[in-house]
């Protein structure tokens, strides 16, 4: 039997030899992981911004497209060492928790409302708050993320500003899909429904159907995002150099014109506002 | 749809759209033509074949297959020891390696995610988000599927040739190299359904993996990723390539196995 242990010795050897061409990022490791959003992924911002960011210093940005509190909770579980998302009331618990060392404001945009171009429930060019009001009193289709994520959080608020409590007012036209904004978008178009997004990821979608922007421009429609170091007292692993340099960089007045200058068909889709002391 | 995918150059689809952003198929209109649009896309898509759709499709390949291996090494022999040796729990494990048959990825990805992330019981390693990952993740899922397979084949062969290996003096131990011998086209049957369970999988590598563009990947991912962005004739151009791979592995492994078994 000895012969058959070698032979099977070798085979794993040559396995292991072949996993680790596999991997070749896994030798040179001046690499970050940084836990992101669907939108600034899907919107097409980090395909553009980080070979800017790798050109400059080098560092790898290993970017994770989860939904705002998907990504904050992957930083609690020491996975990722930057995170840049989009709620601000989540990302000052996490702080309060001890999780991020500071949160720098970096950028904004704005979240839209989108619905069939026929509009039957008639919203278009209203504000937000009575747009919601009418859309559940005529109980049209609504497609929700219901996934936590920085959407799905500032879409809940809004329910609620708008005095609706969705949670107990919610019939079958209020639908939770779980996914990210793609999904949802993807879903609303399907199905001819409204649905809350951020413009990014609106603009770079394909699949639009006969959606289109119906409210827009509200100021409660305000969408912020931030950038946090994963603090190294929590979690030990983190790259803190590497990550604080990326955090410094898109803060700088370099990173903030390379966010400025993002542009689907000429259109800019995020506006740097990192010394906003409100951002 | 090409109309669309025009809009999008420049953003994270990467170099393999930017290419032929501006092709576009004569008589094309609306959404009826995705099938079509998707067809010619991957016609494309592999005209070009440039750096990032090979570095997707060989992550795809490299870690589906060193998965499959990994379950096959372990899977074969104790599938086949299922076979050949009798003892009381047995019935219980064959049970159990049926049941993992319909084990769901997203539940596996899940378990690996906890076992492995920096906070788990094996956070130290610091492999969670790489293709090892996606590796064990992989592995885990063919494991059951080469067990029940293989064993389910040996079977056969041990009722045949069990009692003659026996007579002439092999203990059960070298008899489960023998059966697999005698049954080695099988075992190539029990490999290529793991293989195909891995390459087609998305739910455990999106999990373990995270989709990191141009370090863990794959096809698979690539095209939940493409569907998220409302590219749906590109994420099914993308399918057809995986398909066409598909055939391929299967194609050279039984051109190999015949080689092998001299048929």
């Amino acid at each position: 039997m000895k012969w058959l242990m070698r032979s099977l010795l070798v085979l794993l050897a040559v396995l292991m030899n072949a996993m680790s061409l596999s991997a070749p990022a896994l030798a040179q490791d001046k690499s970050i992981v940084v836990a992101s959003t669907t939108s600034t992924q899907d919107s097409g911002l980090f395909g553009y911004l980080l070979p800017i960011f790798k050109e400059k210093t080098g560092i790898e940005v290993k970017v994770l497209a989860q939904g705002t509190g998907q990504a904050l909770d992957t930083a609690r579980r020491c996975d990722a060492d930057v995170v840049f998302v989009h709620a601000k009331s989540a990302e000052e618990k996490f702080l309060a928790e001890g999780y991020g060392v500071k949160r720098y404001p970096v950028m904004y945009n704005d979240f839209i409302l989108i619905g069939p171009e026929s509009d039957p429930a008639g919203i278009r060019g209203k504000d937000i708050l009575t747009a919601l009001q009418t859309i559940k009193a005529k109980a049209a289709p609504f497609i929700s993320r219901g996934d936590r994520s920085g959407t799905n959080i500032a879409e809940l608020a809004l329910w609620k500003e708008a005095g609706i409590n969705i949670e107990s007012d919610k019939g079958p036209w209020y639908k939770e899909i779980g996914q990210g904004m793609g999904a949802a978008l993807n879903t609303a178009s399907a199905s001819n429904a409204y649905v809350l997004s951020d413009r990014g990821t609106w603009l770079a979608f394909q699949n639009r159907g006969d959606l289109a922007i119906l409210v827009e421009g509200d100021k409660r429609l305000f969408n912020q995002y931030g950038v946090m170091l994963v603090a190294p007292a929590k979690c030990p692993n983190v790259k803190k150099d590497f990550g604080q340099q990326f955090i410094d960089w898109l803060v700088s007045p370099e990173g903030q014109k390379v966010i400025a200058g993002y542009k689907i068909n000429g259109q800019q889709l995020f506006y740097p506002n990192a010394n906003d002391p409100n951002g | 749809m090409l109309r669309g995918h025009r809009k999008c150059v420049g953003t994270d689809h990467g170099e393999y759209l930017r290419d032929f952003a501006d092709i576009s198929i004569p008589g094309s209109n609306g959404r009826m033509n995705d099938f079509a649009d998707a067809l010619y896309t991957a016609a494309s898509l592999i005209g070009h074949f440039d750096a990032e759709l090979r570095e997707i499709v060989s992550l795809s390949l490299g870690v589906s297959l060193v998965a499959s291996f990994c379950a096959f090494l372990l899977g074969a022999p104790l599938g086949t020891a299922l076979a050949v040796y009798r003892f009381r729990a047995k019935a219980a494990l064959i049970v159990i390696a049926n049941a993992l048959l319909g084990l769901p990825p997203v539940v596996v990805g899940l378990v690996v995610y906890l076992l492995l992330s920096r906070s788990g019981p094996l956070g130290s390693f610091g492999i969670l988000f790489t293709p090892t990952a996606m590796v064990i993740a992989q592995a885990l899922l063919g494991f059951p599927i080469v067990i029940a397979l293989v064993h389910r084949m040996m079977v056969d062969v041990w009722a045949a040739y069990g009692d003659a290996l026996l007579v002439d003096g092999a203990s059960r131990l070298r008899a489960i190299f023998s059966v697999m011998l005698i049954g080695r086209e099988g075992l190539l049957t029990a490999f290529l359904a793991a293989f195909g369970r891995a390459i087609a999988e998305v739910g455990a590598i999106l999990i373990v993996g995270g989709n990191i563009r141009g370090y863990t990947r794959t096809m698979t991912t690539a095209i939940a990723l493409e569907t998220s962005k409302g590219a749906l004739s590109f994420a099914l151009a993308l399918g057809i390539i995986l398909i066409i791979l598909s055939m391929a592995v299967s194609g050279l492994s039984l051109f190999f196995g015949r080689a092998l078994t001299g048929r």
